[in-house]
């Protein structure tokens, strides 16, 4: 074992991992993050912190990460390098080891033109693969990125997102592969709802071998209307939503709808658990936090395993 | 070349207040060349002030006067002669110029008329695109040609991000993705396999993060 | 055919010749309104000088705009070039929409 992370530990044992998302409040206020972790317990094996999603202000993920672990849960770091330079990044990660944080995801982080501060500058100083490189560099060499000693390697199990329904599509396995060499070791992909895609990218994913050395968590989420899949359909980019889907919503009355989405969600992770590669499900409902215990529960993903 | 914008109209007014008698002073050089501080746009400018100010019944003047460039002393002095004779030089030049004049006209108001923006190349007639960001450590040998710190919305090294559509940026649909553009011109110039090389953190020092910038040649020294 | 006496006539060879300053010199020069009367779109003898006019007379509205005179002073028409009647037309369209506009306030 590298670190302390649950999710290492499961990986390492063959398991099939679990992990949700908790959203940080716009406000100073923890209570918000503690509902949403109890929400958790015991049902996922660990919980990403968003970081300014959407470059949005809210409580740092940071913070947020401490408190749930403050409540004996397995917080996922999120770090974007759209507001962070260097200095700043590798200060968090000291931090995060500090607080006991063992998972790192290291993204890109959306420009800050799609939130509330679009008049701000943006950092990034250095990308995605180059944070992946410069946490594995911190804990496997204790050194920092500008070559000095580490007193006090932080242990954090690193991992990256990535889109397989992105553009260029030739270059998605490459890219990976990138991630992969730079230290990667487990990724979360967007979510997924076109099965044979996803399936057509494993198979490029498996083929290089990738999926041995990096774990592929497969992204749901599961939709509340029939509006909600036609938004994702139309005006989320490298978003894929099959017309059937949509049709299947349509097909159920308003109040059936929600019950629906949660039915396909459930279909979904039975369906990714047989593509050879995929190590577990991130599940992302968002401000939906309450229905992941029961999709997990459906999904016959109950109890998760006991770890030290 | 340098391109700008021309500022609007009611800002230029703003900042030229009570003064009436202006010398407005074009640039023959980048701002020619993207058609908004030339000898063309300094005739429009003027018309436009003497128009408004026909409208609102007050005399005014505006001298219309340009220069080479603004960027070297020798062109600058040339209006020394009858600087004096203005309330206001309003410059059409880029920032560059505009602070060259006013160095060398201490004792005067100098205004910029321009919002200077990017370094770039003509598309088209009336089109003109962004390129570079001065980052002082070009590395268009490892990116086919095209530049991931100037064209990619997040100036990333090892790209694309997860928000590349249809060859376009996340931020609109009429921003290129740079990285699809790389790695197109990287499969036309048979260079793939260079996409698989990490590209490192770069150093920013030799740019704007390092500090203002000056170059010198000991040897073109007089 | 019988035009408005107000209206003055300056002949072109084409009406691509036709540039911003022009018609912002000729307001600047004292008259209320200008119009750019080029050939049909399509039909223009050096091919888009017609369609670079009509660009161009857009710019200008913007411009007039910007300066308190008002867009509406300036238009750009199209007819070929046997089109009498359409000429008379137009220019008595233009002298009444100048009439109710007034005259130009840059005229002092």
């Amino acid at each position: 074992m590298k670190t302390n992370s649950r999710v290492e530990k499961i990986l390492a044992g063959g398991g099939f991992v679990v992990t949700s998302e908790c959203g940080p409040p716009r406000g100073a206020d923890p209570e918000v993050v503690r509902k949403k972790g109890e929400l958790l317990r015991g049902v996922v094996d660990a919980v990403n912190v968003t970081d300014n999603q959407t470059a949005v202000v809210r409580m740092s993920s940071l913070s947020a990460c401490a408190i749930l672990k403050g409540m004996g849960l397995e917080p996922i770091l999120q770090m974007v390098c759209r507001d962070r330079n260097r200095i700043a990044l590798q200060s968090d990660i000291l931090g995060a080891a500090a607080l006991g944080i063992n998972n790192v995801l290291c993204l890109s982080g959306d420009h800050q033109k799609f939130g509330d501060h679009p008049q701000g500058k943006n950092v990034y100083d250095i990308d995605s693969i180059q944070l992946i490189q410069t946490v594995c560099r911190m804990r496997d060499e204790g050194k920092f990125l500008g070559g000095e000693e580490i007193k006090g390697k932080p242990l954090m199990f690193v991992g990256a997102a990535e889109n397989p329904f992105a553009d260029p599509f030739e270059i998605r396995a490459a890219r990976l592969g990138k991630k992969m060499r730079a230290g990667c070791e487990f990724i979360q992909t967007q979510c997924i709802y076109n099965m044979e895609r996803f399936s057509r990218w494993m198979e490029m994913v498996c083929d290089r071998g990738f999926h041995e050395k990096c774990a592929v968590l497969a992204g749901v989420t599961p939709f509340k209307t029939a509006g909600m899949a036609n938004y994702m359909k139309k005006n989320v980019p490298g978003m894929d939503v099959p017309d059937e889907m949509i049709e299947r919503m349509k097909g159920v009355p308003k109040e059936k709808q929600a019950e629906e989405g949660i039915k396909i969600c459930v279909e979904q992770i039975q369906q990714l658990r047989e593509i050879p590669g995929v190590r577990g499900i991130h599940i992302m409902a968002i401000e939906w936090e309450a229905k992941v215990a029961e999709i997990v529960k459906a999904a016959g993903l109950l109890p998760r395993p006991e770890i030290e | 070349m340098i391109v700008g914008n021309r500022k609007d109209f009611k800002e230029i007014l703003e900042k030229l207040g009570p003064r009436r008698r202006v010398l407005l002073l074009g640039c023959n050089e980048c701002v020619t060349v993207c058609g908004v501080g030339g000898e063309r746009e300094v005739g429009v400018l003027a018309s436009e002030l003497r128009l408004y100010w026909k409208k609102e019944g007050e005399t005014f003047e505006v001298r219309e006067h340009t220069l080479e460039r603004q960027c070297d002393y020798e062109y600058i002095d040339q209006i020394r002669g009858f600087a004096d004779e203005y309330d206001v030089i309003l410059s059409m030049a880029c920032g560059a110029g505009v602070q060259y004049v006013a160095e060398a006209y201490k004792t005067k108001l100098v205004l910029p008329a321009v919002n200077t923006t990017f370094l770039g190349v003509t598309i088209e007639q009336g089109v003109w695109s962004e390129r570079c960001q001065g980052c002082g450590s070009c590395i268009l040998d490892m990116t086919a040609g095209v530049c991931p710190i100037a064209r990619c919305s997040k100036s990333l090294l090892n790209g694309p991000c997860g928000g590349s559509s249809g060859g376009k940026c996340e931020i609109d649909n009429e921003t290129d993705c740079a990285w699809q553009l790389i790695v197109d011109r990287l499969k036309e110039s048979d260079q793939m396999e260079r996409y698989e090389e990490i590209l490192p953190v770069k150093d920013w020092r030799t740019g704007r993060e390092g500090g203002p910038r000056k170059r010198v040649r000991e040897d073109l020294k007089l | 055919m019988s035009y408005p006496s107000n209206v003055k006539v300056v002949k072109l060879p084409c009406t691509g010749r036709v540039d911003v300053l022009l018609i912002l010199r000729a307001f600047e020069s004292g008259v209320d309104g200008v119009y750019v009367a080029g050939c049909m779109e399509g039909e223009c003898h050096f091919l888009r000088g017609n369609l670079r006019a009509r660009r161009r007379v857009e710019y200008v509205k913007g411009l007039l705009e910007e300066v308190g005179l008002g867009g509406g002073r300036v238009e750009m028409f199209n007819m070929s070039a046997s089109q009498g009647q359409r000429f008379a037309q137009f220019a008595r369209e233009m002298t009444e929409r100048i009439r109710l506009l007034g005259p130009s306030p840059a005229r002092k």
